[in-house]
């Protein structure tokens, strides 16, 4: 395009916009507005809405809103029953309690490991360390389902890790390792490690090792220099990586539907099996509600909290 | 700093605990035997199964076509809220655009694939309800999905935008405006070029998002259109089975060729910038 149509180009786009009586700046604003009420907002008011109908044999499977009285008068169809459901159900109760529990473990375990690495790839010079940092990022580029269903093949009764185990001599019975808690655990650890890592990484890098020398010189041991000077630092990044993996985890689905047993209870899936096994629309609806304000509502409010405090 | 055993003991279990499981997907998927975990000798006859299979061949197309319109959709609504974001200080129903463009980052799938949903069922429910407007909805499928995936993706796009639109220089926008540029041209002109680096990775990092998901696709999808996700999912959730190994053994090949690539370009272009 040459200098001159591409001038022509801007100063017609910005006429015709003129002559509409639109200011560009509030087209701008409009686009990303309009699309987020449309496909993000709207959507939850439809889900609130439908948390309150009644389950119907039809085609929605839900109560309509109104409905005409026999004197022709609208009359609202809204109930609380579904929220009453599930206060009453065991289920949902235990369901949350421990997705909130498998959560906390799975973080607690993946800063275990994730800490030690994180700070070895801080402290190392820097060829080693770009290679490192890249084997960690990379297994997160594959998908994350086969990375679930290969330890699907490492877990199962015949499995890799039976099969050696029992190839040595160190176990006569395979163990029983697919369809447990442990198997979510391991799941959610292996999946969401490189999220704790490279929060951790990006915060022990910056860490002045004068500081640490400094504690070496007055006479510091390694360990107590590690837990004064180096943890306390690091508690940023400590926070924000366990935000990372708590978050995904806590409304996992894949990980406890191929890798729990029947008995796994968590959240994600009471909805998914409440939606399309039960095909009851409004329950599923009611769990969701409940989870946006147990679960989700908390975690933007910490977020928000920690980002009034990294401004300060 | 390297002090001890500790340390790269940890390191060394960590990677081969982030390996031996992708490793062992590779190796058993030249295996002869069915039997996904006894080595039954060399064979790449899954591969030849896969290549036949009519069912992933079709999802995966489906899933790169829905990945490639989610992303550049994603990219460029994302974009428009991080720059509405970080350059446009006081206007109606900002605190509301913060919120909705986060939100999306912590939301658990289930309750981002059901509200959606419901949405489509209802304002299809509503528009077929109207002769003028019945048939207007499209059904539910490869367009759901895309809308569906553009939204959580512009999310994390607005994330990388945002970061790169407060970094860099505004002094060159207000050069552009001194010398006449109207407020268009120099966001075409100036703030694009500046910033394309940061949505070529937003539209990346969309793409794989949007290529990796199962649930959401799930809820909002219909008959008919099943993404690739979906059709591992419905394999994989009966047990092992071998060409599924073969699918994966493709996709880490291209991923690691990807960034090994995209590594070795961005070394260059290191190298060509510092000489």
């Amino acid at each position: 395009m040459s200098a001159l149509t591409q001038n022509v180009l801007w100063r017609g786009t910005a006429r015709v916009m003129g002559l509409v009586g639109i200011r560009g700046r509030t087209l701008v604003i409009a686009v990303p507005m309009l699309w987020l009420l449309l496909f993000f907002l709207v959507p939850f008011v439809v889900l609130g809405r439908i948390s309150l109908a009644e389950p119907m044999i039809a085609r929605p499977p839900y109560s309509p809103l109104w409905e005409r009285g026999p004197d022709g008068s609208l009359q609202i169809i809204a109930s609380l029953e579904n929220y009453r459901f599930l206060l009453s159900d065991a289920l949902y109760r235990n369901a949350y309690l421990s997705s909130i529990r498998i959560a906390v473990v799975s973080t607690v375990f993946a800063l275990l490991i994730g800490y030690p690495i994180a700070y070895f790839i801080a402290r190392s010079p820097e060829p080693r360390r770009s290679v490192l940092l890249l084997m960690v990022i990379l297994p997160f580029w594959t998908s994350f389902l086969l990375r679930v269903y290969a330890w699907m093949g490492f877990l199962r009764r015949e499995g890799v890790i039976n099969n050696t185990l029992v190839g040595l001599g160190v176990i006569d019975e395979p163990l029983v390792l697919m369809q447990t808690d442990l198997a979510v655990y391991i799941g959610i650890v292996y999946t969401y490690l490189p999220f704790m890592i490279l929060p951790l990484y990006a915060n022990l890098v910056k860490l002045d090792s004068a500081l640490l020398e400094a504690a070496g010189d007055l006479g510091a041991s390694p360990m107590v220099t590690f837990f004064t000077v180096t943890l306390p630092l690091s508690l940023p990044g400590i926070v924000a990586g366990s935000m990372l993996v708590f978050i995904p985890a806590i409304g996992e689905y894949v990980i406890p539907a191929l890798l729990g047993g029947p008995d796994t209870l968590m959240i994600g899936r009471v909805l998914w099996d409440e939606f399309f096994s039960s095909r009851d629309w409004p329950v599923a609806s009611a769990v969701a509600i409940v989870m946006l304000f147990l679960v989700v509502a908390p975690i933007m409010w910490l977020q928000s909290v920690q980002n009034r405090r990294a401004l300060d | 700093m390297a002090r001890g055993w500790f340390l790269p003991l940890a390191v060394t279990l960590g990677l081969a605990f982030l390996y031996a499981p992708i490793l062992s997907l590779v190796v058993f998927s030249f295996n002869e035997s069915r039997l996904v975990t006894v080595w039954g000798g060399f064979s790449t006859r899954w591969y030849g199964e896969l290549l036949e299979d009519a069912q992933i061949l079709g999802s995966a197309w489906i899933s790169l076509k829905v990945a490639f319109f989610s992303a550049c959709l994603a990219t460029i609504i994302g974009t428009l809220g991080a720059f509405v974001l970080v350059r446009f200080h006081r206007f109606w129903g900002r605190m509301l655009l913060v919120a909705m463009l986060t939100a999306p980052l912590v939301m658990p799938e289930v309750i981002t694939g059901l509200s959606l949903l419901l949405m489509f069922v209802a304002s299809e429910t509503f528009l077929n309800s109207h002769p003028l407007t019945s048939g207007l909805f499209p059904g539910r499928g490869v367009v759901t999905i895309v809308i569906a995936h553009t939204t959580f993706c512009a999310a994390f796009v607005a994330v990388i935008a945002q970061s790169r639109l407060r970094d860099m220089d505004q002094s060159l926008e207000e050069a552009a405006r001194d010398l006449g540029a109207g407020p268009v041209r120099v966001f075409f002109d100036i703030t694009l070029p500046v910033i394309a680096p940061a949505l070529v990775s937003g539209w990346l990092l969309a793409f794989t998002l949007s290529l990796d998901d199962l649930v959401i696709a799930s809820f909002v999808s219909g008959p008919g259109a099943s993404t690739l996700p979906m059709v591992i999912f419905s394999k994989v959730r009966l047990g092992v089975s071998p060409d599924v190994n073969a699918l994966a053994t493709i996709m880490i090949a291209i991923v690691a060729v990807a960034v090994i690539a995209a590594g070795l370009l961005m070394r260059r272009s290191a190298r060509q910038r510092t000489s």
